[in-house]
């Protein structure tokens, strides 16, 4: 189907596009829009305007921050999933992104642009949430930084306000000792996870000294699994990992919908975040 | 209406567009490019996949401004003096296709998963198609053209 009517206005600098977003409460922001382009086309959205923010050199790229990692909003899935910075800071990211679509849609699709967009099925805010990223807002009044814990407010939406742009994402670095895993479940190949689990895991000698654990597809929003999180805390690698996993659904509302029901998506998030944990933790 | 300059094929145009205009449908009705086709609404397929600055893109989840002075690649500008590119021969002989509406985007994808993998497995090929949906179901021999288009590429490229 074709859009229906929109203004567009391609922006050279970020405050302008801040400028135009604040001014007009239906615009969108179009970046990559590949999650845009087929709400747009099966008209689920009527933007007045689209402000395109995708050739902004401001927001590109992956960048060494010393202690943290900022990731353009711009940077597309197929940069992080290579991004050699992001392969030995937080290979997390490069794993989810990995999972994101297909190839072509890769190429063209944003980090930033998966965060704000928000959906809970989608790969990036679980990982996100569980590195305890931290997302930066711009807007005209500056910067305001947000937790990914308080970023994700509901189905497809976010805490970000009328007038302000995701500029990108500060991730932290975790340091030696931490392994990581994204477990997705999928019906057919370029599917949305009917579940997807993201997990950081740092083990000290042969335990789990703490792991972190996102949940993709459990909720109206990425989830963290805090009770499972907690029940993993110093447990040795073996059987006792199963049993803490257990967990993993806990204080959770899983969707239901042509996929799963409520009660598979728990199943589901027991036995992806089982394998994850063990992945991530390199045991057998 | 935004004019936007675009190359397709080797060829520059320069075109006035509504900001809604998909670059599938600048490539097909505006440039008369229909070897491109529409397989869906969902972005699913990939039948319409083209190259945007030498990389895969669904030219039905790009608006044409978008493509504003970038380089596009559809199936026709393969083919060089009549010849058909070695991909396009390898579908053609291993007999890759039935209906043939997914065979364009086909090419283009497998050609793209070359860039990372001149000499693919099955199972890369398998997984770097995945996002281009054979509705005939004739998988097998697609992977099969593609392990050959793979072969002919790096034998014309190391021979000199």
């Amino acid at each position: 189907m074709i859009p229906a009517q929109f203004d567009y206005v391609r922006p050279d600098s970020l405050a302008e596009a801040c400028a135009e977003l604040g001014s007009d409460e239906d615009a969108k922001v179009l970046a990559g829009g590949q999650s845009l382009m087929p709400l747009l086309r099966l008209r689920l959205a009527y933007p007045s305007k689209l402000i395109d923010i995708g050739r902004l050199d401001a927001l590109k790229g992956v960048h060494d921050r010393g202690d943290h990692l900022f990731i353009g909003a711009l940077a597309t899935h197929d940069e992080v999933m290579r991004s050699p910075l992001v392969t030995a800071a937080c290979p997390l990211l490069a794993l989810a992104a990995g999972h994101v679509a297909d190839p072509a849609t890769r190429h063209l699709g944003t980090f930033g642009g998966s965060l704000a967009h928000a959906d809970p099925a989608a790969d990036l805010p679980a990982a996100v949430l569980a590195l305890d990223g931290v997302l930066v807002a711009a807007s005209a009044q500056g910067e305001r930084e947000i937790p990914a814990a308080r970023f994700f407010v509901d189905y497809l939406e976010t805490s970000l306000r009328q007038g302000e742009i995701l500029s990108g994402v500060k991730i932290p670095k975790l340091g030696p000792g931490w392994g990581f895993h994204y477990e997705k479940f999928v019906r057919t190949a370029q599917a949305w996870a009917v579940v997807g689990v993201a997990v950081a895991v740092k083990r000290s000698n042969g335990s789990i000294a703490e792991a972190r654990i996102g949940l993709t597809n459990m909720g109206a929003t990425p989830l963290r699994a805090h009770a499972a999180e907690a029940a993993l805390r110093g447990v040795e690698l073996g059987d006792q990992v199963r049993q803490a996993c257990e967990e993993a659904a806990a204080g959770s509302s899983p969707p239901a919908d042509l996929h799963a029901q409520p009660d598979y998506r728990r199943h589901l998030a027991r036995v992806l975040t089982h394998r994850a944990v063990r992945a991530a933790a390199g045991s057998p | 209406m935004p004019r936007i300059t675009v190359t397709v094929d080797g060829i520059k145009y320069e075109e006035d567009v509504e900001p809604r205009l998909l670059l599938v449908h600048l490539l097909r009705e505006r440039l008369g490019k229909t070897g491109t086709p529409i397989g869906c609404d969902t972005s699913n397929c990939g039948a319409c996949t083209v190259m945007l600055d030498g990389k895969s893109a669904k030219s039905c989840s790009v608006l044409a401004v978008q493509a504003d002075g970038r380089d596009v690649v559809t199936i026709e500008g393969l083919g060089a003096n009549g010849d058909l590119h070695p991909m396009q021969r390898a579908f053609h002989e291993e007999h890759a296709l039935q209906c043939g509406y997914c065979t364009p985007g086909m090419v283009m994808a497998a050609i793209d998963l070359l860039r990372d993998d001149p000499d693919p497995s099955e199972e890369t090929i398998r997984h770097g198609l995945e996002g281009n949906l054979c509705r005939c179901t004739g998988y097998c021999n697609i992977v099969r053209a593609v392990r050959r288009g793979a072969q002919e590429m790096g034998q014309a490229v190391n021979t000199p």
